[in-house]
């Protein structure tokens, strides 16, 4: 086990000297002088002239390089060109409440995306099925924005019952966490599914049944346990898609987490906030993906021999 | 769509070999759902060939006196907020997403499946490579990956499908390459090897055809994404930007309005929807037609 850990830790280093790169010569893409773009529009010529000094951007390229990784290292990543506080502190600002929307987000896929791919799976080709495969694909098509919009019309302001965005209680959580579910709900339906069917057709689960088993009992405890070990890489895989939903539900719903960070820097060519925001996204998705193999080859002892 | 189909019963020997295209059309048309989404698609396509006929006159000319009204006869799915007709910016916007769509596509392909071939058939360090750089790409959400190009490139439609193309090529590359992996070590290929076939022709004529079914399925559903992504960042107001229709923008601009007036928003969010749930229908059926391996 610990050989397979050391061994998918150092996978990911390749990707993070990737994610380097990408940050280091996204600046350089842009048109003009990386210092006057990180300093923002209303930045004296003493504060660009600083931040050139600071940045080491009077040196060559590779000097410039070694600068940005030594400071990626401190997790120093400038400041705001609009707020002048530290980029790792905008975002340590943000990040829980992002956070916060996910975990709630996947706990509600799960309890609804389970049973209904179950369900489904146990009566393949009834219109059980027929329903929950469809409103899968209702989910998968649907654009995450539009649903969110559509909650607050029916519940904020048709109904009157929960607030249109916002944070402050748990009833501020409830539209933002359903609409970035909806999408992840329809994947892990599926996904139980596939897996389920394919499981219910092993030899054991025949076995189980033929010993005389109640049929919950087949299913739960024989079947789903064995069909779980692809949802759980199906959960792991779509937490990107629910990053990329979180930026979009946390401007539906003014959510002040990271996405809307990021969205509200983009328009305000805030570039030193963009860069860290992107970093955390991507470390965040490279967390996710690397506890999801290790919890994987923790259940299933077969992937750490491959 | 998972369908149980009725010719499976039959041993495979029995099928005349010309049937073949027939079959899998007679299963394609079987599949309701594939059917409902090519429905959806030929409409699609339709409005937006047809949008001056459907639609005469200018969507993007404001109107004020007529701001923010209800659906009527005259307007049937009501006005915006500078009184332009929101069926006819529905209309025009059909043409605009599908623009996208295939420019995204295009983008896609004619970067991602020349770097999947190489990749795939040559192996060894230029894999390694291309690998890497794609794995870094893959370590970014699509949807956020594009949203870091809009950040350099800049908004508009142009960057639009740049960016949004740009976020599709490290699927394109992951799915060539490994049609391309595995159909290297056929002994087609290396007999035409054998007999001093360059790698071009190989790479075109031998295994470029083989990974023609999993583009076509991933096309289909690409195209959905395409209008997913566009959509999304021209809510966010970093895609197309106004007066030009796009329905996402649509949408963003309607959000302000949804407590009074909430059919700003919610007819364009019907017209992704629509358009999006057609290419993923069609995308399930052909799957389930060409290519019942990636079944889900």
């Amino acid at each position: 086990m610990l050989q397979y850990v050391v061994k998918r830790l150092l996978s990911t280093i390749p990707v993070l000297f990737g994610i380097s790169l990408l940050l280091f010569f996204m600046l350089r893409m842009l048109p003009g002088d990386p210092a006057q773009v990180l300093a923002g529009q209303m930045a004296t010529p003493e504060e660009i002239e600083n931040i050139r000094h600071q940045l080491g951007l009077d040196r060559p390229i590779h000097v410039q390089y070694a600068f940005f990784l030594s400071r990626l290292a401190l997790f120093d990543l400038g400041r705001s060109a609009r707020t002048q506080n530290p980029v790792t502190e905008e975002i340590w600002a943000r990040l829980p409440n992002t956070i916060l929307l996910a975990v709630v987000a996947i706990a509600l896929a799960c309890l609804f995306g389970i049973p209904a791919g179950i369900v489904s799976a146990v009566r393949p080709y009834t219109w059980t099925d027929y329903v929950v495969t469809f409103s899968a694909l209702f989910g998968i098509s649907m654009p995450v924005f539009w649903l969110g919009l559509m909650l607050v019309v029916v519940f904020s302001v048709m109904l009157n019952w929960l607030p249109a965005g916002g944070t402050g209680s748990w009833k501020h959580v409830i539209l933002p966490s359903l609409t970035l579910a909806a999408l992840m709900v329809a994947f892990i339906a599926r996904m139980t599914r596939a897996s389920m069917i394919e499981v219910l057709s092993q030899d054991y689960t025949t076995t189980a049944r033929s010993k005389g088993l109640k049929e919950q009992v087949v299913i739960i405890k024989h079947a789903l346990k064995n069909a779980l070990i692809p949802i759980i890489t199906v959960v792991g895989l779509q937490f990107g898609l629910l990053l990329g939903g979180a930026v979009l539900t946390e401007t539906v719903f003014a959510w002040p987490g990271l996405g809307r960070l990021i969205v509200d820097s983009i328009l305000a060519r805030d570039y030193p906030v963009i860069q860290g925001a992107i970093l955390v996204f991507g470390l965040l998705y490279i967390l996710v993906n690397l506890i999801v193999d290790l919890v994987y080859a923790y259940v299933d002892p077969r992937i750490r021999y491959e | 769509m998972n369908k149980r189909t009725q010719t499976s019963a039959r041993p495979p020997q029995d099928r005349p070999p010309e049937g073949k295209l027939r079959r899998g059309w007679a299963k394609l048309r079987r599949n309701k759902a594939a059917l409902f989404g090519g429905i959806l698609i030929l409409i699609y396509l339709a409005t937006a060939l047809l949008a001056p006929v459907l639609f005469p006159g200018n969507p993007s000319a404001p109107n004020l006196a007529r701001s923010l009204e209800r659906p009527s006869l005259e307007h049937p799915l009501g006005t915006d907020e500078l009184g332009r007709s929101i069926l006819g910016r529905i209309i025009y916007g059909s043409r605009v997403s599908l623009l996208i769509a295939v420019g995204v596509i295009l983008v896609g392909l004619l970067v991602g499946v020349p770097l999947g071939l190489v990749s795939g058939y040559y192996g060894g360090k230029i894999d390694f490579g291309i690998q890497r750089v794609t794995d870094t790409m893959l370590a970014f959400p699509g949807f956020l990956l594009a949203l870091a190009l809009v950040a350099v490139l800049g908004v508009g439609l142009k960057n639009t499908v740049i960016s949004v193309g740009i976020s599709m090529v490290p699927m394109y590359i992951r799915l060539v390459r490994g049609c391309a992996l595995s159909v290297r070590e056929q002994v087609y290929v290396e007999a035409a090897r054998a007999v001093g076939t360059r790698d071009v022709v190989i790479l075109l004529r031998h295994i470029l055809p083989n990974v023609m079914v999993p583009i076509t399925v991933q096309t289909s559903l690409g195209m959905g994404m395409a209008i997913l992504f566009a959509a999304g960042l021209g809510f966010l107001g970093v895609g197309v930007q106004p007066p030009t229709p796009e329905w996402g923008t649509m949408l963003g601009s309607g959000r302000v309005y949804l407590f009074n007036s909430p059919h700003v928003a919610t007819f364009p969010g019907i017209a992704i929807f629509l358009a999006v749930l057609g290419f993923n229908l069609s995308g399930d059926g052909l799957r389930d037609v060409l290519d019942p391996r990636f079944r889900i």
